[in-house]
């Protein structure tokens, strides 16, 4: 049995509380590295990031990539989105193949 | 191309022989699981882009919904509508396996059955904007669900496409041309060798035929001066 949880600015994630997701209100960069820190250590599967907040924490986060669990996702947040996840599968693209084959039109 | 720092002899021929045989294989193998591996790569990141887009836009009208909702409510009922949720989510996961990587797979209980029922709070203080964000996030919920399986697996097929990749090429271009050209540079040795001795024999056979030659012709001189002494 897993658990979801979130982390970003109090406006984003405020919803999230109401669908039952563990929210955790960060709103500096330090802050949510040690929250997202404990969080993977204990049995969170999925972990929803506000975007503004991912591109802040992205080193910490990339060490995650290669594991198993847990799943770090940014999504976009009261701001808007600033691209990071369609970037991140850009990248995920460029790095398997060895160039972007997915988004030459953009 | 260096070649392996190796004696030049049949037996390490017959091992580097083997090797060549197994790395060869292998390559093929690699081969196919990253081309079969990148089939599938490319299908999920499509998938994946896709998703995402779709995802942030219902994701924005989320947020506008609540934008509206917190204009109109004071933050303070706000937060108290949301202080304790009554929904409850949790995660099951399993295992997927493609292509021997193991990829996670995401199947999610909510504790409320009832869609209708999946307010904290009642409606007398709070406003209608709120109820719908709350209504709309929820039906988007197993598409943030399916979007965080699809990108983890996205990340974990790019690894693992990398590592053979870099397998592949170790071996096509490293590995079974080294193995070549030494198991090459032995064959070469042993035939040098070959052909020493053959023509070392040659020459000895030379040697005692003259030899031979030699003691006859002796005999027979010596024969023929006895002979002609005795006339």
């Amino acid at each position: 049995m897993y658990k979801t949880g979130a982390i970003g600015d109090k406006q984003s994630v405020l919803g999230f509380k109401a669908l039952g997701l563990d929210v955790f209100d960060c709103s500096t960069k330090e802050e949510a590295e040690i929250r997202l820190k404990s969080m993977s250590e204990e049995d969170y599967a999925i972990i929803y990031v506000i975007d503004n907040l991912y591109v802040e924490i992205k080193d910490v986060i990339y060490e995650y990539n290669e594991k198993r669990l847990p799943a770090i996702i940014p999504i976009p947040g009261m701001k808007g989105t600033t691209g990071i996840g369609l970037e991140n599968i850009k990248k995920s693209v460029e790095r398997a193949v060895g160039a972007d084959i997915l988004f030459n039109n953009d | 191309m260096a070649r392996l720092n190796v004696n030049p002899t049949r037996m390490v021929l017959t091992t580097l022989k083997k090797r060549l045989k197994v790395a060869s294989k292998g390559h093929k193998m690699l081969k196919d699981k990253r081309d079969e591996l990148m089939k599938q790569f490319l299908e999920l990141a499509r998938k994946n882009k896709a998703l995402r887009e779709q995802v942030e836009v219902n994701i924005g009208d989320v947020y506008s919904n609540f934008v509206i909702a917190s204009a109109v409510m004071s933050p303070e009922i706000l937060n108290e509508a949301l202080m304790f949720p009554k929904q409850g989510v949790s995660i099951e996961v399993s295992n997927k396996n493609v292509m021997s990587v193991n990829v996670p797979v995401f199947d999610f209980k909510t504790t409320t059955d009832d869609i209708s029922n999946i307010y904290p709070y009642g409606f007398a203080t709070t406003s209608a904007e709120l109820d719908n964000a709350i209504e709309n996030l929820s039906d988007i919920f197993p598409e943030l669900l399916s979007l965080a399986a699809v990108e983890k697996e996205v990340q974990l097929l790019a690894s693992e496409i990398e590592k053979t990749r870099r397998r592949v090429n170790a071996l096509e271009y490293v590995m079974i041309p080294q193995l070549e050209e030494t198991i090459k540079y032995i064959q070469m040795k042993l035939d040098e060798n070959e052909r020493g001795n053959q023509i070392r024999l040659m020459k000895v056979k030379d040697i005692m035929v003259q030899e031979a030659i030699e003691e006859k012709q002796e005999f027979t001189k010596s024969s023929l001066d006895e002979y002609c002494s005795k006339e």
